[in-house]
């Protein structure tokens, strides 16, 4: 089966002020894939992945040419940032769980974008929660304060509450880099199953999950995408001498 | 060698902690013991005197009733954080929120709001007697003394939702920003929910300022007290504290009794506002309250 692509990246240039950080990206992302982003600390894998969803417009100073399409509608001229980040949801390194209860926090979203009826949120709490699996975990606790919650657990609830909005598209930054090896596996799990309904970006410094969940693989130096294929390949016979050295560990 | 020292080193340290505990611990007991003293004191000499004539009769030189005052107390508190809580937390959140970082403009308004905390409260007196009394004709009226003490409290108002909202961590916003909410709706539903602490500290500053306001109220709503209680913004009628600074300064034999009763309301009001105001706030900002 092929599939589309979601996301088009042209030519692609951000600049922090007078910094470079990324230099001509191009990069198409198929849909109901995983794609992974790997690469040193600082090369600009975070900063590609908040100008999907143009979190990078909260920075001071911030410039970006190019083009980003999602399905092929540039996401910087033609779309309210509000929508696009509706359609392209977020979860951040570190959980960042409302301070509000666990139900709260998953309905943030939808009441936001106008949902009010109270079975309706219901539903939608359910869906999300079961969705994340964790519904078994906090039903009988929806109304205790999600700060109560374990890492791992306000991390699964943080993807809950990206699900809420019913989104095409979800990025992950190194969704799992302050979790234990279990939790980790629990999210692993989650992604490989939700990828059916979306297209996943995520972000991660450990090239095991890469393999193991991405279907493929970019590797990112010095705000330059150094090589980008499917993850099988690019891990068993990477094209590029770059993209051997990190990933043979012999890099940095 | 080496090793008599360290046992040296660590008696010595031993021994400073000690006396630091100890330090710690005079310290604590004292401010407490102060405290008590200071209440049991007021409300010992007080209590006593309070009688229903007192609280709820009509004011002559017999009664010497605080009834009036207290009620234009509960007024000017009210009315004042009305008009003030908006405009300052408003004011806080551009500043935190929308103002651009090396904006020119904040940085008038904080050096603005920085003096006007520091500014003696007889000095807010006279500037509200020539421009609410005199210029703009309310005279000396209870609306008069609210417009000052509005203006008064405003600063401790603003700078303490202004930390508060910057103690909100960046996450917040960015989680609710990535979900499409709008910056406004994010500001709203989740920075000042999650500021309501601190913001909440700095109103009950405030009302603690109204409440034992005197030299700035006596120049604008006046030292006037009737008999009965009235609502009417218009008229001149003192609050307890002045109530209490009239009583105090009155020769009548049993002024100065009745003055300590004045001073036992004070206390009993301001213990009654704060705790209204907390269980107002923790149900507005009902967020991270619900463990
Ligand atoms: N707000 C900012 N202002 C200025 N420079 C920034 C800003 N954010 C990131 N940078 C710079 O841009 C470059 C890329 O940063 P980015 O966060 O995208 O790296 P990363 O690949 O995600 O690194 P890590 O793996 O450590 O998270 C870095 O050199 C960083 O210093
Ligand atoms: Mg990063």
């Amino acid at each position: 089966m092929i599939n589309n692509d979601k996301i088009k990246i042209e030519n692609v240039n951000l600049y922090y002020g007078e910094f470079h950080a990324l230099k001509n990206i191009n990069m198409n992302v198929k849909e109901k894939e995983i794609t992974a982003f790997i690469g040193p600390s600082g090369c600009g894998k975070s900063t590609l992945l908040k100008s999907l969803n143009r979190m990078n417009d909260l920075i001071e100073g911030v410039k970006i040419n190019g083009k980003m399409l999602l399905d092929g509608i540039d996401i910087y001229k033609d779309m309210d940032p509000t929508m696009l980040r509706k359609r392209v949801g977020m979860v951040f390194q570190k959980p960042n769980p409302f301070p509000m209860s666990i139900y709260e926090n998953v309905a943030y979203g939808p009441k936001t974008h106008g949902v009010k009826s109270k079975s309706k949120l219901d539903e939608i709490v359910e869906q999300s929660l079961r969705s994340a699996a964790m519904w078994d975990e906090v039903k009988d606790r929806l109304k205790k304060s999600a700060l109560g919650l374990s890492g791992g657990q306000q991390q699964r609830l943080c993807i809950a509450r990206a699900f809420s909005v019913n989104p095409e598209v979800i990025l992950l930054d190194e969704p799992t880099s302050a979790l234990d090896p279990i939790s980790t596996m629990k999210i692993e799990d989650l992604l490989v199953d939700i990828k059916k309904n979306y297209t996943i970006i995520i972000v991660t410094h450990n090239m095991q999950q890469a393999t193991r969940i991405s279907d493929k693989t970019g590797f990112f130096l010095h705000g330059e995408v150094v090589e980008f294929d499917e993850t099988e390949k690019l891990f068993s016979m990477p094209k590029n001498k770059k993209t051997e050295d990190y990933i043979t560990g012999r890099f940095g | 060698m080496e090793l008599v020292n360290a046992e040296k080193n660590l008696r010595k340290r031993k021994l400073i902690s000690l006396v630091l505990k100890a330090g710690v611990w005079l310290c604590g007991i004292m401010t407490v013991g102060i405290l008590i003293f200071i209440l049991l004191f007021i409300l010992l000499r007080g209590v006593p005197n309070i009688n229903m004539e007192f609280l709820f009769g009509t004011y002559n030189s017999d009664t010497l009733s605080a009834f009036s005052s207290i009620v234009t107390t509960f007024e000017m508190i009210l009315i004042s954080l009305l008009v003030a809580v908006p405009i300052g937390v408003f004011c806080a959140i551009y500043l935190t929120e929308y103002a651009k970082r090396g904006n020119k403009a904040v940085k008038v308004i904080r050096l603005a709001v920085d003096t006007l905390a520091g500014i003696p409260s007889i000095v807010y007196g006279l500037f509200g007697m020539i421009l609410f009394v005199n210029i703009l004709g309310f005279r000396a009226s209870v609306l008069s003394g609210i417009c000052t003490v509005s203006i008064m409290i405003l600063p401790v108002i603003i700078s303490s939702s202004e930390e508060a909202i910057k103690s909100v961590p960046d996450m917040y916003r960015e989680g609710s920003l990535g979900l499409g909410a709008t910056r406004l709706g994010t500001v709203f539903r989740i920075v000042v929910p999650t500021a309501m602490p601190g913001i909440l500290s700095g109103v009950i500053l405030a009302i603690g300022r109204i409440v034992g306001e005197t030299a700035a109220l006596i120049f604008t709503s006046g030292t006037n007290v009737l008999e009965s209680p009235t609502l009417d913004l218009f008229a001149s009628q003192r609050t307890l504290a002045i109530h209490m600074y009239m009583l105090a300064s009155e020769g009548l034999p049993h002024s100065k009794d009745m003055a300590f009763a004045t001073g036992a309301i004070l206390i009993l009001v301001v213990f009654l506002v704060n705790l209204a105001t907390t269980k107002l706030a923790g149900r507005l900002g009902r967020l991270g309250n619900d463990k």
